[in-house]
């Protein structure tokens, strides 16, 4: 009997079932109490490093899974645990565009329901014009379905970490824990070898994973211990954030973003009367905008919405006569232009900056290893996507392990990770190029490219089944 | 479980084997013998060199078996989890034989089954399990599985394998026997019985599935993988894969042990085993994805349940004494 108690314990501890077998054979008891005590190093079958919204995402999806009811799942997390005691009257300056499709991951584990008892804005049309010229390009639903979301992130954690908690019994979260290191099984499958990640903790603690999930971000620790090649640099811009309150009451549920020669401006609806502000712009403007008093500062941003300092006359009339040529080969149906907003004040203390970078991983999985969201790709903030594109992964990547799991395959085999690999790269390396495109050919006052982007982005607002495309490929 | 043959002991980092052979395997006489797929070919310098000599006299004592098969045994036990290397299209034929186990027929008998183990509560024998790639998902899929294999390289690289996933560890039993020697203790032991990439290589297949038989539950299916025995096999099988392409160890088959579905099917039925599937496996090179077709001329799998009251088992048991 005390030896099946021992085995029980030796169980336990996992991996160290024979070690703990051989020991119990010289001295049964000695070898239960050093079990028993020692910290367990437990076999996950998915550790997701990294807490933020995909991390936690991915944890949720995974937990909610009834194909992974039966299986340990760990999410490490370096910060504490968030979750919004009350929700607070003031709105975060960190918000997110959210596409249908991510709506739609959020709602398939309950997270979209906290987000909608808190706070969210819907926005049904979409504005984007150019600064250099009269043209315009307006996404807008036929039906009265929403284009997006736009939600403050604060708000998506505190959904998402009331529904990992609801599933405490399959997730394990452990918060202000960070892996510091790494041992990766070796290629060639080794006969003694374990075949598992290793990771060792912060605390010295060490656990191994079937699968190892990188969640962490655009400097991603899990990437670099990986040695996975990143192309990335950085743009000369930075980004200024801020919570902004309208001069009057509007609906309020269009996106509005205006491309200016120094970068793209979005102003996004929050409520009524409150927008969220999205500054693309020099680091030195950058950061003259957060330092300069709140008056300059809505004046500037007034501007950069409605001045036309940076129209010239040659394109303003060459766009003119595609306007017309469009309205007369195609009478009906040409979007009107909607004026934005005015602003009359900023929250206090809501500007931040952070700079702004692209990012992409060579490789997104590796055997017993797979990347996700900022981990594999960084993405300029113009087209709204960052989030979106790491939730796109969440759903791929959930697909094809849900199916390897229901064939009893080992999670981390390479033959259902290079199935998402392929998914996820054929989407997102289209995004980050079309992106980086946009902001390059935007970044111009020249006037033979002002002139191609203009009549590119008219002709594209004038055809429909293009636009529809766009939409359909931004709302995944 | 007095059953375990083998008990892991870790000296230190370094990992070593005690294997404790019950009296019995050495005590019976063996009527049949299959060899696990493809097991081994020659390179006779690669061959392990720390056997014990009991290990030797066992095999030695396996008067059946052809020595020159014997000679060509050798350890690429290390190669069977190598997702990329010669077994590559074993790895990836549980794509079908998984689904076609679980999802196909199994689930069919389990009410109220979970997803995250579909075959919980199920017993299930591998016959030939080699190094356990097929055994390791069924378990995974929450059944208890005994994955049996004469050959001892084999079920140590299963048994190593294993032992470093505690969940299947605790689902996965392995040993080192014949499934003649286990029909005894084991008679109407099984819901299912799977022989995957085995009966080609067994001497005797009637005898072989009147095994199969006595050891199902009443009402358990019977799962076996194979190869077809016609020209465009011998064409594809042997002279393609073996001798051009080296997909498959050269020595693997012998054509003539090769047995067509129609083969099969009679000698199933006959044995009381009413056969519900024969479907037709293509393996594609270049992809290194297996389908199924209609076309059984190459690879087919077929799945045939115990008949509740058919030939009896005392029958059975004279049939085969008969035979020696």
């Amino acid at each position: 009997r005390r030896e099946r108690v021992c085995t029980m314990a030796a169980l336990l501890a996992g991996s160290r079932v024979g070690a703990a077998r051989a020991a119990a054979r010289r001295g049964p008891l000695v070898s239960c109490r050093r079990w028993a005590g020692a910290p367990a190093d437990t076999v996950y079958d998915v550790v997701v490093s990294g807490g933020g919204l995909v991390g936690a995402a991915m944890a949720c999806a995974l937990g909610y899974d009834i194909h992974f009811h039966d299986k340990k799942i760990l999410l490490l997390e370096a910060g504490p645990k968030k979750v919004l005691e009350k929700l607070p009257e003031t709105y975060s300056n960190r918000v997110s565009s959210i596409s249908p499709g991510s709506a739609t991951l959020l709602s398939s584990f309950g997270a979209w329901d906290h987000i909608c008892n808190m706070r969210y804005r819907a926005f049904r049309r979409m504005q984007v014009w150019d600064a250099c010229s009269e043209a315009l390009i307006m996404f807008d639903k036929d039906n009265l379905d929403d284009m997006g979301y736009i939600v403050e992130n604060d708000v998506i954690m505190h959904a998402l970490t009331k529904q990992l908690e609801a599933v405490s019994d399959r997730v394990t979260v452990l918060y202000r824990s960070k892996a510091v290191g790494y041992t990766w099984p070796s290629p060639i499958s080794m006969a003694d070898s374990s075949p598992w990640v290793h990771i060792t903790l912060g605390d010295g603690s060490t656990l191994q994973t079937k699968l190892l999930i990188g969640a962490d971000g655009h400097n991603s620790g899990v990437r670099q211990a990986a040695g996975i090649q990143n192309v990335s640099w950085d743009y000369d811009q930075s980004a200024v954030v801020a919570t902004l309150h309208l001069s009057e009451v509007t609906e309020n549920n269009v996106a509005w973003q205006r491309f200016l020669p120094s970068g793209p401006i979005a102003l996004l609806p929050l409520s009524d009367t409150l927008s969220s502000l999205v500054w693309s712009t020099s680091h030195e403007h950058a950061a003259e905008l957060v330092s300069m008093d709140e008056e300059n500062f809505v004046d500037a941003i007034n501007s950069a919405f409605w001045s036309d300092a940076n129209h010239t006359d040659f394109v303003d009339s060459a766009s003119t006569m595609l306007h017309y040529a469009v309205a007369f080969l195609k009478p009906t149906k040409v979007s009107a232009r909607q004026l934005p907003p005015s602003v009359a004040k900023v929250d206090a203390k809501s500007r931040v900056l952070f700079p702004l970078g692209l990012g992409h991983a060579a490789e997104y999985v590796r055997p017993r290893l797979a990347l996700i969201g900022d981990a594999a790709h960084r993405v300029h903030p113009l087209a709204g996507q960052g989030v979106n594109m790491g939730f796109g992964d969440i759903s791929s990547l959930v697909h094809h392990l849900r199916t390897a799991a229901f064939d009893g395959k080992d999670l981390g085999s390479m033959s259902h990770l290079t199935g998402y690999e392929t998914d996820r790269q054929r989407h997102n390396t289209a995004l980050l190029a079309a992106t980086d495109l946009l902001k390059r050919l935007y970044s111009t006052s020249a006037t033979p490219l002002v002139l191609l982007r203009t009549w590119g982005l008219q002709a594209t607002n004038a055809v429909s089944p293009l636009k529809e495309q766009i939409m359909a490929f931004a709302s995944k | 479980s007095k059953h375990l043959i083998f008990s892991p002991i870790y000296l230190g980092n370094q990992l070593s084997w005690t294997l404790q052979i019950k009296p019995w395997v050495f005590s019976k006489y063996r009527i049949m013998w299959f060899r696990s797929y493809r097991m081994t070919f020659a390179c006779l310098n690669t061959m392990k060199s720390y056997r014990y000599p009991w290990t030797r006299l066992y095999s030695t004592s396996r008067t059946t078996v052809d020595s020159s098969e014997m000679k060509t045994f050798l350890a690429l036990a290390h190669k069977w989890w190598d997702e990329q290397g010669v077994y590559a299209p074993l790895h990836s034929m549980n794509d079908l034989r998984v689904p076609f186990i679980r999802r196909d027929n199994l689930l069919k008998t389990i009410a109220n089954h979970q997803p995250g183990k579909p075959l919980s509560g199920m017993k299930i024998l591998d016959v030939g399990c080699g190094g356990g790639l097929l055994t390791e998902p069924l378990g995974r899929l929450g059944a208890s599985v005994i994955g049996i294999d004469p050959v001892d390289e084999n079920i140590k690289t299963a048994q190593r394998h294993k032992s470093f996933d505690p969940v299947l560890d605790q689902r996965v039993e392995y040993r080192v026997c014949s499934l003649e020697e286990i029909v005894e203790e084991t008679a109407e032991t099984f819901d299912a019985v799977i022989a995957s990439e085995v009966v080609e290589h067994v001497i005797d297949l009637e005898t072989f599935i009147q095994c199969c038989y006595q050891v199902l539950k009443p009402g358990g299916s019977l799962f076996i993988t194979t190869i077809n025995k016609t020209q465009l096999s011998y064409a594809l099988g042997i002279v393609f894969s073996e001798q051009i392409a080296g997909i498959v160890p050269k020595g693997t088959h012998t054509w003539e042990k090769f047995v067509s579905p129609e083969k099969l099917e009679s000698i199933l039925e006959s044995n009381g085993l009413s056969v519900q599937t024969v479907a037709g496996m293509i393996y594609n090179p270049f992809s290194g994805c297996w389908h199924w077709s209609g076309n059984t001329s190459l690879n087919y799998a077929a799945h045939a349940v115990k008949q509740e009251h058919t030939v009896p088992a005392e029958l059975v048991l004279k049939g085969d004494t008969e035979e020696l």
